[in-house]
Protein backbone atom coordinates (compact mmCIF):
# COMPACT_ATOMS: atom_id res chain seq x y z
CA UNK A 1 0.00 0.00 0.00
CA UNK A 2 2.91 2.38 0.62
CA UNK A 3 3.96 1.99 -3.02
CA UNK A 4 0.53 3.12 -4.15
CA UNK A 5 0.53 6.21 -1.93
CA UNK A 6 3.74 7.51 -3.49
CA UNK A 7 2.15 7.76 -6.91
CA UNK A 8 -0.92 9.83 -6.19
CA UNK A 9 0.63 13.20 -7.13
CA UNK A 10 -1.08 14.73 -10.15
CA UNK A 11 -3.70 12.01 -10.34
CA UNK A 12 -7.33 12.12 -9.35
CA UNK A 13 -7.59 11.37 -5.64
CA UNK A 14 -11.09 9.94 -5.87
CA UNK A 15 -10.23 7.52 -8.67
CA UNK A 16 -6.97 6.33 -7.15
CA UNK A 17 -8.54 5.84 -3.72
CA UNK A 18 -11.50 3.97 -5.15
CA UNK A 19 -9.22 1.74 -7.23
CA UNK A 20 -6.96 1.10 -4.24
CA UNK A 21 -9.97 -0.11 -2.27
CA UNK A 22 -11.48 -2.11 -5.12
CA UNK A 23 -8.45 -4.04 -6.43
CA UNK A 24 -8.13 -6.54 -3.53
CA UNK A 25 -11.83 -7.38 -3.75
CA UNK A 26 -11.69 -7.76 -7.53
CA UNK A 27 -8.76 -10.16 -7.18
CA UNK A 28 -10.54 -12.11 -4.46
CA UNK A 29 -13.63 -12.33 -6.64
CA UNK A 30 -11.49 -13.52 -9.56
CA UNK A 31 -10.04 -16.32 -7.44
CA UNK A 32 -13.56 -17.17 -6.22
CA UNK A 33 -14.85 -17.40 -9.80
CA UNK A 34 -11.98 -19.74 -10.76
CA UNK A 35 -12.22 -22.11 -7.80
CA UNK A 36 -16.02 -22.04 -7.60
CA UNK A 37 -16.48 -22.95 -11.27
CA UNK A 38 -17.56 -26.44 -10.21
CA UNK A 39 -20.65 -25.17 -8.41
CA UNK A 40 -21.64 -21.89 -10.05
CA UNK A 41 -21.18 -20.12 -13.38
CA UNK A 42 -17.52 -19.36 -13.80
CA UNK A 43 -14.23 -21.05 -14.43
CA UNK A 44 -10.79 -20.34 -15.74
CA UNK A 45 -11.62 -18.00 -18.58
CA UNK A 46 -13.98 -15.76 -16.63
CA UNK A 47 -11.87 -15.72 -13.46
CA UNK A 48 -8.71 -15.05 -15.45
CA UNK A 49 -10.32 -12.06 -17.12
CA UNK A 50 -11.41 -10.68 -13.73
CA UNK A 51 -7.90 -11.13 -12.30
CA UNK A 52 -6.43 -9.42 -15.36
CA UNK A 53 -8.97 -6.61 -15.07
CA UNK A 54 -7.68 -5.85 -11.56
CA UNK A 55 -4.19 -5.15 -12.92
CA UNK A 56 -5.58 -3.23 -15.89
CA UNK A 57 -7.63 -1.07 -13.52
CA UNK A 58 -4.48 -0.38 -11.51
CA UNK A 59 -2.64 0.58 -14.70
CA UNK A 60 -5.50 2.86 -15.77
CA UNK A 61 -5.83 4.68 -12.46
CA UNK A 62 -2.09 5.03 -11.83
CA UNK A 63 0.27 4.09 -14.65
CA UNK A 64 1.92 1.01 -16.12
CA UNK A 65 4.93 1.27 -13.81
CA UNK A 66 2.71 1.03 -10.75
CA UNK A 67 0.94 -2.07 -12.00
CA UNK A 68 4.32 -3.57 -12.89
CA UNK A 69 5.45 -3.13 -9.29
CA UNK A 70 2.81 -5.65 -8.28
CA UNK A 71 3.37 -8.02 -11.19
CA UNK A 72 6.59 -7.53 -13.13
CA UNK A 73 6.80 -8.29 -16.84
CA UNK A 74 8.95 -11.30 -16.03
CA UNK A 75 6.56 -12.80 -13.47
CA UNK A 76 3.67 -12.13 -15.85
CA UNK A 77 5.43 -14.05 -18.62
CA UNK A 78 6.28 -16.90 -16.24
CA UNK A 79 2.66 -17.16 -15.06
CA UNK A 80 1.31 -17.14 -18.61
CA UNK A 81 3.63 -19.91 -19.73
CA UNK A 82 3.05 -21.83 -16.51
CA UNK A 83 -0.71 -21.77 -17.09
CA UNK A 84 -0.47 -23.28 -20.55
CA UNK A 85 2.12 -25.77 -19.25
CA UNK A 86 -0.20 -26.85 -16.40
CA UNK A 87 -3.03 -27.62 -18.81
CA UNK A 88 -0.91 -29.57 -21.28
CA UNK A 89 1.16 -31.10 -18.47
CA UNK A 90 -1.97 -32.52 -16.79
CA UNK A 91 -2.98 -34.01 -20.13
CA UNK A 92 0.45 -35.55 -20.68
CA UNK A 93 0.53 -36.90 -17.09
CA UNK A 94 -2.79 -38.63 -17.72
CA UNK A 95 -1.33 -40.25 -20.82
CA UNK A 96 1.85 -41.28 -18.93
CA UNK A 97 -0.17 -42.97 -16.17
CA UNK A 98 -1.98 -45.22 -18.57
CA UNK A 99 -5.07 -43.26 -19.55
CA UNK A 100 -5.96 -41.23 -22.59
CA UNK A 101 -4.73 -37.68 -23.02
CA UNK A 102 -6.75 -35.48 -20.60
CA UNK A 103 -8.49 -38.54 -19.09
CA UNK A 104 -8.09 -37.32 -15.50
CA UNK A 105 -9.21 -40.57 -13.88
CA UNK A 106 -5.87 -42.12 -14.92
CA UNK A 107 -4.14 -39.90 -12.34
CA UNK A 108 -5.63 -42.16 -9.67
CA UNK A 109 -2.45 -44.23 -10.10
CA UNK A 110 -0.41 -41.21 -8.93
CA UNK A 111 -2.42 -40.27 -5.81
CA UNK A 112 -5.30 -42.63 -4.99
CA UNK A 113 -8.30 -40.37 -4.50
CA UNK A 114 -10.67 -42.42 -6.64
CA UNK A 115 -11.18 -42.03 -10.40
CA UNK A 116 -14.31 -39.87 -10.12
CA UNK A 117 -12.76 -37.52 -7.57
CA UNK A 118 -9.75 -37.19 -9.88
CA UNK A 119 -11.96 -36.15 -12.77
CA UNK A 120 -13.33 -33.37 -10.57
CA UNK A 121 -9.86 -32.39 -9.34
CA UNK A 122 -8.41 -32.62 -12.85
CA UNK A 123 -10.99 -30.12 -14.08
CA UNK A 124 -9.93 -27.82 -11.22
CA UNK A 125 -6.22 -28.08 -12.13
CA UNK A 126 -6.99 -27.35 -15.74
CA UNK A 127 -9.15 -24.35 -14.81
CA UNK A 128 -6.30 -22.91 -12.75
CA UNK A 129 -4.02 -23.24 -15.77
CA UNK A 130 -6.56 -21.52 -18.01
CA UNK A 131 -7.01 -18.74 -15.45
CA UNK A 132 -3.27 -18.05 -15.20
CA UNK A 133 -2.83 -17.90 -18.97
CA UNK A 134 -5.87 -15.69 -19.56
CA UNK A 135 -4.85 -13.29 -16.78
CA UNK A 136 -1.29 -13.02 -18.07
CA UNK A 137 -2.29 -12.51 -21.69
CA UNK A 138 -4.96 -9.93 -20.81
CA UNK A 139 -2.47 -7.87 -18.82
CA UNK A 140 0.26 -8.31 -21.42
CA UNK A 141 -2.06 -7.15 -24.21
CA UNK A 142 -3.09 -4.08 -22.24
CA UNK A 143 0.50 -3.18 -21.33
CA UNK A 144 1.64 -3.48 -24.93
CA UNK A 145 -1.31 -1.78 -26.62
CA UNK A 146 -1.55 1.14 -24.19
CA UNK A 147 2.13 1.99 -24.35
CA UNK A 148 2.70 1.23 -28.02
CA UNK A 149 5.02 -1.61 -27.05
CA UNK A 150 7.34 0.54 -24.95
CA UNK A 151 5.98 -0.85 -21.65
CA UNK A 152 6.78 2.42 -19.83
CA UNK A 153 4.13 4.94 -18.75
CA UNK A 154 1.15 3.95 -20.80
CA UNK A 155 -2.00 6.04 -21.09
CA UNK B 1 -6.15 -9.40 -55.63
CA UNK B 2 -8.95 -7.80 -53.61
CA UNK B 3 -11.54 -9.06 -56.09
CA UNK B 4 -10.05 -12.55 -55.80
CA UNK B 5 -10.21 -12.42 -51.99
CA UNK B 6 -13.83 -11.23 -52.15
CA UNK B 7 -14.69 -14.02 -54.58
CA UNK B 8 -13.06 -16.64 -52.32
CA UNK B 9 -14.98 -15.26 -49.32
CA UNK B 10 -18.29 -15.26 -51.16
CA UNK B 11 -17.81 -18.79 -52.54
CA UNK B 12 -16.79 -20.15 -49.13
CA UNK B 13 -19.70 -18.38 -47.47
CA UNK B 14 -22.16 -19.69 -50.04
CA UNK B 15 -20.83 -23.26 -49.57
CA UNK B 16 -21.16 -22.99 -45.78
CA UNK B 17 -24.69 -21.59 -46.06
CA UNK B 18 -25.56 -24.40 -48.47
CA UNK B 19 -24.23 -26.87 -45.90
CA UNK B 20 -26.57 -25.53 -43.22
CA UNK B 21 -29.55 -26.74 -45.29
CA UNK B 22 -28.85 -30.27 -44.05
CA UNK B 23 -28.88 -29.23 -40.38
CA UNK B 24 -31.79 -30.34 -38.21
CA UNK B 25 -34.25 -27.58 -37.40
CA UNK B 26 -33.31 -25.39 -34.45
CA UNK B 27 -34.51 -27.05 -31.23
CA UNK B 28 -35.61 -30.20 -33.08
CA UNK B 29 -36.20 -32.89 -30.42
CA UNK B 30 -35.35 -35.62 -32.95
CA UNK B 31 -31.89 -34.18 -33.73
CA UNK B 32 -28.94 -36.42 -32.79
CA UNK B 33 -27.71 -33.88 -30.22
CA UNK B 34 -31.07 -33.96 -28.43
CA UNK B 35 -31.67 -37.71 -28.65
CA UNK B 36 -28.53 -39.00 -26.96
CA UNK B 37 -25.79 -36.40 -26.37
CA UNK B 38 -27.59 -33.88 -24.15
CA UNK B 39 -29.47 -36.56 -22.13
CA UNK B 40 -26.19 -38.41 -21.54
CA UNK B 41 -24.49 -35.28 -20.22
CA UNK B 42 -27.48 -34.39 -18.04
CA UNK B 43 -27.84 -37.88 -16.60
CA UNK B 44 -24.19 -38.89 -16.21
CA UNK B 45 -22.23 -35.68 -15.60
CA UNK B 46 -22.58 -35.56 -11.80
CA UNK B 47 -22.16 -39.32 -11.46
CA UNK B 48 -19.04 -39.43 -13.66
CA UNK B 49 -17.28 -36.24 -12.61
CA UNK B 50 -18.75 -35.12 -9.24
CA UNK B 51 -19.18 -31.64 -10.72
CA UNK B 52 -22.68 -30.21 -10.11
CA UNK B 53 -22.22 -27.58 -12.82
CA UNK B 54 -22.72 -29.47 -16.09
CA UNK B 55 -21.26 -26.62 -18.12
CA UNK B 56 -17.95 -26.95 -16.26
CA UNK B 57 -18.04 -30.75 -16.57
CA UNK B 58 -18.52 -30.54 -20.35
CA UNK B 59 -15.98 -27.74 -20.76
CA UNK B 60 -13.25 -29.22 -18.58
CA UNK B 61 -13.71 -32.94 -19.04
CA UNK B 62 -15.83 -34.12 -21.96
CA UNK B 63 -14.53 -31.32 -24.19
CA UNK B 64 -11.08 -31.05 -22.67
CA UNK B 65 -9.33 -30.89 -26.03
CA UNK B 66 -11.47 -27.96 -27.11
CA UNK B 67 -10.69 -26.04 -23.92
CA UNK B 68 -6.98 -26.81 -24.22
CA UNK B 69 -6.79 -25.39 -27.71
CA UNK B 70 -8.88 -22.38 -26.69
CA UNK B 71 -6.20 -21.67 -24.12
CA UNK B 72 -3.48 -22.19 -26.70
CA UNK B 73 -5.27 -19.82 -29.10
CA UNK B 74 -5.36 -17.10 -26.42
CA UNK B 75 -1.70 -17.76 -25.65
CA UNK B 76 -0.76 -17.51 -29.35
CA UNK B 77 -2.77 -14.29 -29.73
CA UNK B 78 -0.83 -12.78 -26.84
CA UNK B 79 2.51 -13.92 -28.24
CA UNK B 80 1.60 -12.50 -31.68
CA UNK B 81 0.71 -9.07 -30.27
CA UNK B 82 3.86 -9.02 -28.14
CA UNK B 83 6.11 -10.03 -31.03
CA UNK B 84 4.64 -7.26 -33.23
CA UNK B 85 4.44 -4.44 -30.68
CA UNK B 86 7.12 -4.88 -28.04
CA UNK B 87 10.09 -2.55 -28.52
CA UNK B 88 13.36 -2.65 -26.68
CA UNK B 89 14.36 0.52 -24.82
CA UNK B 90 17.49 1.20 -26.95
CA UNK B 91 15.53 1.57 -30.18
CA UNK B 92 13.59 4.61 -28.99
Amino acid sequence: MRDLNEHTAGEDLIITTAVRLMVPFIQLFGLYVIVHGHYSPGGGFQGGVILGAAFILLALAYDLKTSQKFMTVKINAILGNLGAAIFIGVGVLCALFGGLFLDYSALDALIPLGPVAWRSFGIFLVEVGVGLTVMSIMVLLYWNLSSGGAMDEGL
Amino acid sequence: MKALALLATLVTGALLLYGTRDFPAWGDPAAPASTYLSPTYIEKAVEQTHVPNIVTAVLGDYRGYDTMFETVVIYCAGMAVVSVLWRKKEEE
